[in-house]
C-alpha cells in the first residue's frame, strides 16, 4: 500500500483524496457446465464484463438496464457477495476484491444492501426486534444493554411504530417490510447502500412512501446510494448521476438531466422511448417510440464488437470488429458508441 | 455492402384512438359480488361492481393489490372455484350470462367467447408440452379439425405474434422462448379461437420495457384485426394512459372513478386517483417532491365504513360532519360532465383539482 492509507479505528483502510468507492474494469463470468465429459464444452456467462463506476460521498448514482444486463450481479460484486473475477473493486481506495471474509468484516459494515423483495429477504421466524438488533450485535454498534433503545430509534427513523420490535415479518405490509429492511441496512451506520430495486415490489402509493423515506434518509444522513432499478421514473426522481447498463457492461454515463434529456447511445434513446408516458392525456403530444427488434443476445456468447450492434439501427461494419469504449462526448458525460449523438428531438415527451 | 449514411431508427408513431361511441356493449358486468369465505371471516374481493364495454374498445381497470382488479376478472372467466366462492351479480358476455354457468357450458364458452392473458407467462405455458401442443390443444377444444389443420393454425398465429420463424418454434417448449416470446405464445394461444373477449391481467408487469413496448403495440394492432374488446389489468398509469380508452379505478373491491381516459387522467376527481397521480415519478417534465397517499389500503376482511377510502383521504375534513365515515358515496356524475362518474362526497372536486392537486403534478 502507498504511504497515504490510513487506518480508522474501525479497521477500514483508506486512502487520502480517493472516491468512496470505485470500480474497475470488473469482470464476473459464471461457468455453465457444458454437455461433454471433463467439462468439455464447458461456457462462461459473461454477466458483468468490464464495468468501470465511481461514487462520491454522499452522492447517488443510479444503475438501469433491462433483466440479464448485469445490474444485480454489480451489485453483489460492490457488496462483495461475490468475488470478481478481474478487476478491482476500491473502497476509499483501497482494494476489496479479493479480500478473505475476516478482512472483509470492517468493510462490511459500511457497505450495505436493500433487497429487492421484502418478502424473501426477512427471516420469518424472527422478530423485527431481532432482525435489526442482529446486525447491530454483528458489527458491536452499541452495547447489549443500548441494544433495544436503538432497535426502537431505528424503527421510528423508518417510519414504523417502535413499540412493534416484538412482532414477526408476517404481521407487516410490503412497504413495512421494506421499512424493516431499510431499518437492518441504517443499524451498521453505513457509509454506501446498494439498494437493488428497493421499490419495485411495491403498490404505487407504497411505493412512493419509500421513496421519500430513501430521499430523507440521503439527505439527512449523508449516505451515498448506488440505486438499482428498471423504473426510468423512479430512478430518475432518486439519482444525481445515471449509469445504462447493457449485457454486462456500461454503455452511457451521464448527469441525471443530460442522460434523460440528451442522451446519446442509442440504446438509452431506445430505452427511454419506451418507457409510456402519462402526460400524453394531459394534452402532451405522443413522442416516437424507437422499436427494438429481438432479444438481448445471449451473455453466454455475446456478439462481436459492440454488444447493442445486433439491435441498432445506426450499426455499420466498424461495429462488429471495433468494440466501442466509454468516451466522453460531452461534459461528463460517457457514452460507449462509434455514432454517438444526441437525439435529433426530445426522446422524452416535451411540454409545450 | 453497408450504406454509408446512417439509418433513422424505425419509430412507431402513437396516434389517439378514433372512437366508436353508441355501440352495443359485449361485455355488461352488473352489481357483482365476489366474497370467499375464510377462517377469519369473509373477504369481501369485489363488491358491486358494475360497467359495460363494447367491441373494439379497451377498458382499463387499474388499482392496487387487493383492490379486486384480477378478482372481478378472473369471475368474467369463471375461473372461481365455485366451493369456496360466492359470487352474486350478472356478467353478460356476447348476451351469455356467466354467473352460474354450468362447467360444462364454460368449457366451452371459455377460449371461444373470451380469453386470458396471465402475468407471468413462465408459469402459465406447461414446461412438459411443447407451444404448438398447447397451442393445438386448445384449438381443437373448440374446432373439431385434424392435428395437421391444427398446426397449421398454430404455425399461423405464431407468425400473427411477432414471433420468427414460427414452423420451427412451434416444435420448441416453453424453455427454449425468452420472456417476450412466451409472453407472445401466450397471446397467440389465447386469439387462436378469434374470442371477441380478451382480459389481459398484468401482460407486461414481468417484462422489460423495451418488450413491454412491443407487447402493448400487438395487442393494439391484434384488437384493430379482430376487432375484440380488452379488459386491460394494469397499475401502471403510463400503460393505461397509452393503450386504454376507458379507465376505472378501483379501490377496496369497489370503482371509484369511471369514464374515458382523458378525463379521469386529465381532469380526475377522486381524491385516490389524485393521490396515485401524485405518486408516480414521471421521466419528463421537472421532478418535484411525491406526495404518497399516507396508510395503507384496507383490509378485505374488515372494511372502513363508509367511504373505503376515507381513513387515507386527506380531503376527507371538507366533507360536512362525519359523512364520510357513515355512507358510501354512490358512483354518480359528479359535474356537468356526463361521460364519466366518481364515488365521492367531496363537492366541487373538478376545482380542487384545478386549484390543489395540479399544480403539485410535474
Amino acid at each position: 500500500m502507498t504511504a497515504a492509507t490510513t487506518t480508522a479505528k474501525s479497521g477500514v483502510r483508506s486512502m487520502e483524496g480517493a472516491p468512496l468507492l470505485e470500480l474497475d474494469d470488473v469482470k464476473m463470468h459464471f461457468r455453465t457446465k457444458g454437455d461433454g465429459l471433463l467439462a468439455r464444452g464447458t461456457k462462461w456467462v459473461q454477466a458483468v464484463d468490464g464495468v468501470s463506476l465511481t461514487v462520491q460521498s454522499g452522492e447517488t448514482l443510479g444503475l438501469v438496464g433491462e433483466s440479464g444486463c448485469g445490474k444485480s450481479t454489480t451489485a453483489r460484486l460492490i457488496t462483495r457477495l461475490l468475488e470478481p473475477t478481474a478487476g478491482k473493486i476500491k473502497y476509499q481506495g483501497v482494494d476489496i476484491a479479493h479480500m478473505s471474509e475476516r478482512q472483509l468484516r470492517p468493510y462490511r459494515r459500511e457497505i450495505q444492501l436493500i433487497f429487492q423483495d421484502p418478502y424473501s429477504s426477512l427471516n420469518p421466524r424472527h422478530t423485527v426486534g431481532t432482525i435489526v438488533g442482529t446486525a447491530l450485535r454483528t458489527h458491536g454498534m452499541v452495547p447489549k444493554s443500548g441494544e433495544l433503545k436503538r432497535v426502537q430509534e431505528l424503527l421510528e427513523v423508518v417510519g414504523l411504530n417502535p413499540e412493534h420490535y416484538n412482532r414477526y415479518p408476517h404481521e407487516f405490509s410490503g412497504g413495512q417490510r421494506q421499512r424493516i429492511g431499510i431499518a437492518r441496512a441504517l443499524a451498521a451506520r453505513p457509509k454506501i447502500i446498494v439498494a437493488d430495486e428497493p421499490v419495485s415490489a411495491l403498490d404505487v402509493s407504497i411505493q412512493a412512501q419509500v421513496m421519500n423515506l430513501l430521499e430523507n434518509l440521503r439527505s439527512e444522513l449523508g449516505i451515498a446510494f448506488v440505486f438499482i432499478a428498471h423504473d426510468l421514473g423512479v430512478v430518475r426522481h432518486f439519482c444525481d448521476r445515471v449509469a445504462v447498463m447493457y449485457l454486462g457492461r456500461v454503455v452511457e454515463e451521464a448527469p441525471r438531466d443530460a442522460l434523460y434529456e440528451k442522451p446519446q447511445h442509442p440504446y438509452t434513446q431506445a430505452l427511454l422511448s419506451a418507457v409510456p408516458d402519462i402526460a400524453v392525456v394531459r394534452g402532451v403530444p405522443p413522442k416516437q417510440r424507437i422499436r427494438l427488434v429481438g432479444d438481448v443476445p445471449s451473455p453466454v456468447d455475446p456478439p462481436s464488437g459492440c454488444r447493442f450492434r445486433t439491435r441498432c439501427w445506426k450499426a455499420q461494419d466498424i461495429c462488429a470488429t471495433n468494440d466501442p469504449v466509454l468516451e466522453e462526448k460531452a461534459p461528463d458525460q460517457t457514452v460507449a458508441c462509434h455514432f454517438a449523438e444526441p437525439p435529433v428531438e426530445s426522446i422524452v415527451a416535451e411540454v409545450v | 455492402m453497408t450504406d454509408q449514411t446512417v439509418r433513422a431508427p424505425q419509430t412507431v408513431t402513437r396516434t389517439p384512438r378514433t372512437r366508436s361511441e353508441g355501440e352495443e356493449a359485449y361485455l355488461e358486468v352488473n352489481d357483482l359480488h365476489v366474497q370467499f369465505p375464510t377462517a377469519d371471516g369473509r373477504v369481501q374481493a369485489v363488491q358491486g361492481l358494475s360497467y359495460s364495454l363494447p367491441l373494439r374498445r379497451t377498458l382499463a381497470i387499474v388499482g392496487e393489490s387487493g383492490s379486486g382488479k384480477s378478482v372481478s376478472s378472473m369471475a368474467i372467466l369463471g375461473l372461481h372455484d365455485r366451493k369456496s366462492t360466492w359470487i352474486s351479480g350478472s356478467i353478460k358476455v356476447g348476451g351469455k350470462e356467466v354467473v352460474g354457468m354450468s362447467e360444462k357450458d364454460l368449457m366451452s364458452y371459455r377460449g371461444a367467447d373470451a380469453a386470458m392473458i396471465f402475468q407471468d407467462p413462465q408459469s402459465s405455458l406447461h414446461p412438459f408440452f411443447t407451444i404448438g401442443d398447447q397451442i393445438m390443444e386448445s384449438y381443437r377444444a373448440h374446432h373439431n379439425v385434424s392435428k395437421r389443420a391444427a398446426k397449421a393454425r398454430a404455425v399461423d398465429m405464431l407468425g400473427r405474434v411477432g414471433i420468427p420463424n414460427p414452423s420451427r418454434r412451434v416444435e420448441q417448449y416453453p424453455h427454449e422462448f425468452s420472456g417476450g416470446m412466451r409472453q407472445r405464445a401466450m397471446i397467440a394461444m389465447a386469439l387462436v379461437n378469434d374470442p371477441k373477449l380478451l382480459i389481459a391481467d398484468e401482460p407486461t408487469t414481468a417484462l422489460d420495457v423495451t418488450v413491454q413496448a412491443q407487447i402493448l403495440d400487438l395487442i393494439a394492432d391484434l384488437q384493430r384485426d379482430f376487432g375484440s374488446a380488452v379488459v386491460f389489468i394494469t397499475h401502471d398509469l403510463g400503460v393505461v394512459a397509452e393503450i386504454a380508452d376507458d379507465i376505472l379505478v378501483m379501490y377496496g373491491g369497489s370503482a371509484v372513478e369511471h369514464g374515458p381516459v382523458e378525463k379521469i387522467l386529465g381532469t380526475p376527481l377522486h381524491p385516490y386517483t389524485w393521490g396515485l397521480l401524485e405518486s408516480i415519478p414521471a421521466v419528463s417534465g421537472t421532478p418535484g417532491a411525491l406526495h404518497p397517499i399516507p396508510g395503507s389500503p384496507p383490509s378485505l376482511l374488515a372494511m372502513p365504513s363508509g367511504c373505503a377510502f376515507h381513513p387515507r383521504c386527506e380531503y376527507r375534513d371538507r366533507v360536512g360532519g362525519d359523512l364520510c365515515a357513515t355512507l358510501k358515496p354512490e358512483l354518480i356524475p359528479r359535474t356537468a360532465d356526463l361521460g364519466r362518474t366518481s364515488r365521492c362526497h367531496l363537492k366541487e372536486p373538478d376545482k380542487v383539482f384545478e386549484t390543489e392537486v395540479l399544480t403539485r403534478l410535474p
